[in-house]
């Protein structure tokens, strides 16, 4: 059998430019490309911003107001211990959207177009979870805002403050490979939302993010020391507040990467597998 | 032989569910392969696999001569697909969906622009070029997602049933476009559930059942072994069915069949036929509601070709 194909340059104005060699970078502009789109459509219906934009102002309220008083005897002093922490679990939580997000996107029609595109399959998914970054700059943006109004001051400078915004954006990210891997894995958006707020139930609450670890029951106890949001919470109140950052920082930063590296490969792979 | 796309031999399983049994598919360059059947007969997953969607368990497929798994990548650049439910983004604007198209080709963004213009121009949609997709109508959007499979110039272009679900005006539309694609020495695989459309389009049409060829040939040839073309008449008086039913099978040498209450169909093989049986109803004085002469029906197709319906079709018609 004889098949014969026309050369790229006998049509007019072909596409097939790109070259093996520009690989490394063509993942980059696609996965850039791809992340513009899901921030334009986050843009255009910004209605779905208001999870991360009504959770920390009710987290903060409930806990500071509800039971600052009883918890630390001061709601200023609540709030200052408080605030590093919820900022933790407010991006975790965001963080659980991007599973259902592409598990309903991927259902559509376009994620057929991407598929028969010449963009690596990993792409679409790297675009959408770089794009989601905004969800997380959202919430911290009014977590922060509603704290420095009721009175939260970092104890250390801006620039440490800022650097703890960022190390929590950094877990988050990571952290969103495990949520894109359930979205995945499971048929059912609702379904995706269920396992990953059974998991992050556990994972923020069961911490100090509330009360000092020593005021809770011994098995507790062990949960919190073993959990690594316990780390990431203690490295943004080091960072905010003051204290020793090296170890903290440096575990969270070793989580990210882990995290990173187990869940992003297995989503990839998760995502070739479903059609 | 050469040809712009071929498959051998595709064997695709799912589950216990076989889509496709062993599947031969080719075009050659510059012409409309049309691939009839019904639903559930495998053409979507043949589409899919030889646009790279699906790897197939068994049996090759090339474009171009690249191999649909082994050189994926490569495929991928020679290709554009327009499945059965536009695949667009409906929160971005027309033109923001090609752009996006364009880039992920690795076009300059200068050019992406460009490029995305002339096509809603060529598709008639530079108007509504910045306005979301989900605001489009059902024609637009399937404009639209031609227009995207564009973008890359392809060689070859599947169209996964472009017209499902258009009204004859919008269909009509689409019927051009596609002829257009082939004048501009595209090659261009069809899929459809209607016999009309494969005639009006394809050079060759291959029809296919529980995933098998059941024949492959030219749309002349295709309309010889069927029957050419189909008598429909419907009596004035429902009692007289029987009477207008013993006319068509003289005139036919076929039992008429009743794909609904009240109505007979039977394959004849010329006009002349045609002018036989109004000349007989009238003499029998039997008086008709209705009375035309039609392409078979994809149902007509399989009943000639395997000797039974599509099965969900017919029940259909006959429910």
């Amino acid at each position: 059998m004889t098949t014969t194909a026309l050369a790229p340059a006998q049509r007019p104005g072909g596409t097939g430019t790109a070259t093996p060699a520009r690989r490394p970078f063509a993942l980059l502009r696609h996965s850039l490309a791809l992340a513009g789109r899901s921030l334009t459509k986050t843009m255009r219906t910004p209605e779905q911003l208001l999870d991360v934009t009504l959770q920390p102002v009710i987290f903060v309220v409930i806990f500071v107001y509800l039971l600052g008083g009883a918890i630390a005897g001061s709601q200023h002093e609540y709030l200052q211990f408080l605030l590093p922490a919820i900022m933790v679990q407010t991006a975790m939580f965001a963080s659980t959207a991007i599973g259902v997000n592409l598990n309903t996107d991927i259902k559509k029609g376009v994620f057929d177009r991407f598929r028969s595109l010449p963009i690596a399959r990993s792409a679409p998914l790297i675009g959408a979870v770089v794009g989601d970054v905004i969800r997380f700059v959202v919430s911290m943006v009014v977590l922060l805002g509603l704290g420095f109004a009721l009175g939260f001051r970092f104890g250390t400078s801006p620039l440490l403050g800022l650097s703890a915004c960022l190390l929590v954006l950094v877990f988050s990210f990571c952290l969103s490979w495990a949520s894109v891997l359930i979205g995945m894995l499971v048929r059912e958006p609702g379904a995706v939302q269920g396992i990953s707020f059974v998991l992050m139930f556990p994972l923020t609450f069961g911490t100090n993010m509330m009360v000092q670890t020593s005021t809770l029951p011994g098995w507790l106890q062990a949960w919190v020391k073993l959990n690594p949001v316990t780390d990431v919470m203690a490295a943004s109140r080091a960072l905010m507040l003051g204290g020793p950052t090296a170890a903290p920082v440096l575990h969270t930063l070793a989580w990210s990467l882990g995290m990173l590296a187990v869940f992003a490969p297995l989503a990839v792979r998760a995502y070739r597998r479903r059609t | 032989m050469t040809f712009a796309f071929q498959a051998e031999g595709l064997v695709k399983r799912f589950g216990a569910t076989t889509a496709l049994a062993g599947v031969d598919l080719a075009a050659r360059p510059g012409t409309v392969l049309g691939v009839l059947g019904p639903n559930g007969a495998g053409k979507t997953t043949a589409v899919r696999i030889l646009a790279t969607l699906l790897r197939p368990d068994a049996g090759r497929a090339v474009v171009g001569g690249l191999d649909v798994v082994r050189d994926a990548d490569a495929v991928r650049r020679r290709i554009g697909l327009t499945g059965q439910y536009a695949s667009i983004d409906e929160d971005l604007t027309g033109a923001e969906n090609l752009v996006l198209i364009g880039r992920l080709l690795d076009l300059r963004t200068a050019d992406a622009r460009a490029r995305a213009a002339e096509l809603l121009a060529r598709f008639d949609l530079a108007e509504a070029a910045g306005r979301p997709a989900r605001t489009y109508s059902g024609g637009m959007r399937r404009r639209l997602d031609l227009a995207a499979s564009l973008v890359g110039r392809p060689d070859v272009i599947y169209l996964d049933e472009p017209t499902t679900g258009l009204d004859p005006a919008k269909r009509d539309d689409v019927w051009s476009m596609v002829r257009g694609l082939v004048g501009d020495g595209s090659t261009v695989l069809l899929t459809t559930q209607y016999l009309e459309e494969a005639d009006a389009l394809a050079d060759e049409i291959t029809v296919i059942d529980h995933g098998r060829v059941i024949a492959h040939d030219t749309p002349d040839d295709l309309k010889r072994i069927v029957g050419g073309q189909t008598v429909v008449v419907r009596p004035a008086d429902p009692a007289r069915l029987a009477e207008a039913g013993a006319i068509l099978a003289e005139v036919s040498g076929h039992q008429a069949e009743s794909p609904s209450r009240g109505v007979l169909t039977v394959p004849v093989p010329g006009d002349k036929a045609f002018t036989e049986v109004v000349r007989r109803l009238d003499a029998a004085g039997v008086a008709v509601v209705e009375l035309s002469l039609r392409l078979p029906s994809l149902d007509e197709v399989f009943f000639t070709l395997t000797g039974h319906g599509t099965g969900k079709s017919s029940e259909e018609a006959r429910a």
